[in-house]
């Protein structure tokens, strides 16, 4: 404790501050809206981590609507952070083998926990999963215990 | 046809979604992460704008006969809090934490370039995969 929470304003080439609340929730909204479409259009579940899975281990026939989001996801997103200045920049560089670890964790995680930020968090807490819930519960405590070890115990930062 | 267009339109608007609300952005997750040091709510706002958004519109959607361009809805089956699903979350959470990549803004990134996504994707598909192997059962369902 002690530190006063400050909140990283960047602004973007629109001119406005992306890293706002506003841009937030009308990011948040776009998310939700896509979700939505998914459900109402083919009735599948917006989960990144569920999505790419099946992409190599569904039924030939269902892998064709996961190869179109998730191209749409990459193309938008990947112009879209072409457009925003406050976007990441290619040099952003975290350890080698810190980045290699942490995929690991991420990808053998989501697949065995069924879901990740976006299938448990975001359609799962939409339906008002319990189960769902609990993932939410448990993934934001343990990164959260995550950071405070890395940043406020040890003193390396990601 | 239609349902590969529907799926390409509804994958654009989540990757516009996670950039423009700066969720591409890994030191703003780290942020939010940070309850002790410069924390950053930027994720709350934007879980908070999809979270309302499905809860309301999940509701009319799933009254629905079945969607419009398929035969039923596919939701995840299982309900039970078990242990696969909270091993799972927290092995997800661990590799979150140390670095502030979850799958959607890593592969976003990996489309935009960015040099972390590119080392981050290949070991998240490899541990991915690695579930996969150990889990013979192979479920396929997601979340």
């Amino acid at each position: 404790m002690g530190s006063i929470p400050i909140t990283r304003s960047i602004h973007g080439n629109w001119g406005w501050h992306l890293n706002s609340w506003s841009n937030g929730l009308l990011g948040g909204a776009l998310i939700g809206l896509s979700a939505t479409l998914l459900l109402w259009s083919i009735g599948r579940i917006a989960g990144i981590s569920g999505i790419l899975n099946g992409l190599g281990s569904a039924p030939r026939s269902d892998r064709g609507w996961r190869a179109a989001f998730l191209l749409g996801l990459m193309v938008a997103g990947g112009l879209a952070i072409q457009f925003i200045s406050h976007a990441p920049s290619r040099m952003q560089t975290g350890s080698t083998p810190m980045l290699l670890f942490a995929g690991l964790l991420v990808g053998f995680g989501t697949r065995m926990g069924n879901g990740c930020t976006s299938g448990h968090g975001v359609c799962g807490l939409g339906r008002l999963s319990w189960r769902s819930l609990a993932a939410v519960l448990t993934f934001v405590i343990f990164a959260m215990a995550t950071v405070f070890t890395m940043r406020h115990l040890i003193g390396s930062p990601a | 046809m239609k349902s590969t267009i529907l799926a390409f339109v509804s994958g654009l608007l989540f990757g516009l979604g996670l950039a423009i609300s700066g969720m591409t952005d890994r030191q703003v997750i780290l942020g939010f992460l940070d309850l002790f040091g410069e924390f950053n709510p930027q994720l709350v706002y934007v879980l908070a704008g999809a979270v309302v958004f499905t809860a309301i519109s999940f509701r009319f959607v799933l009254r629905l006969p079945r969607p419009v361009f398929a035969t039923g809805f596919q939701l995840p089956a299982a309900t039970a809090v078990d242990r696969q699903l909270l091993l799972g979350a927290a092995l997800f959470g661990v590799g979150w934490g140390l670095i502030g990549y979850c799958p959607g803004p890593a592969l976003v990134g990996l489309a935009g370039g960015l040099r972390d996504a590119m080392i981050f994707v290949p070991a998240m598909l490899a541990g991915s995969f690695t579930h996969y192997l150990t889990d013979r059962r192979g479920k396929i369902g997601e979340e």
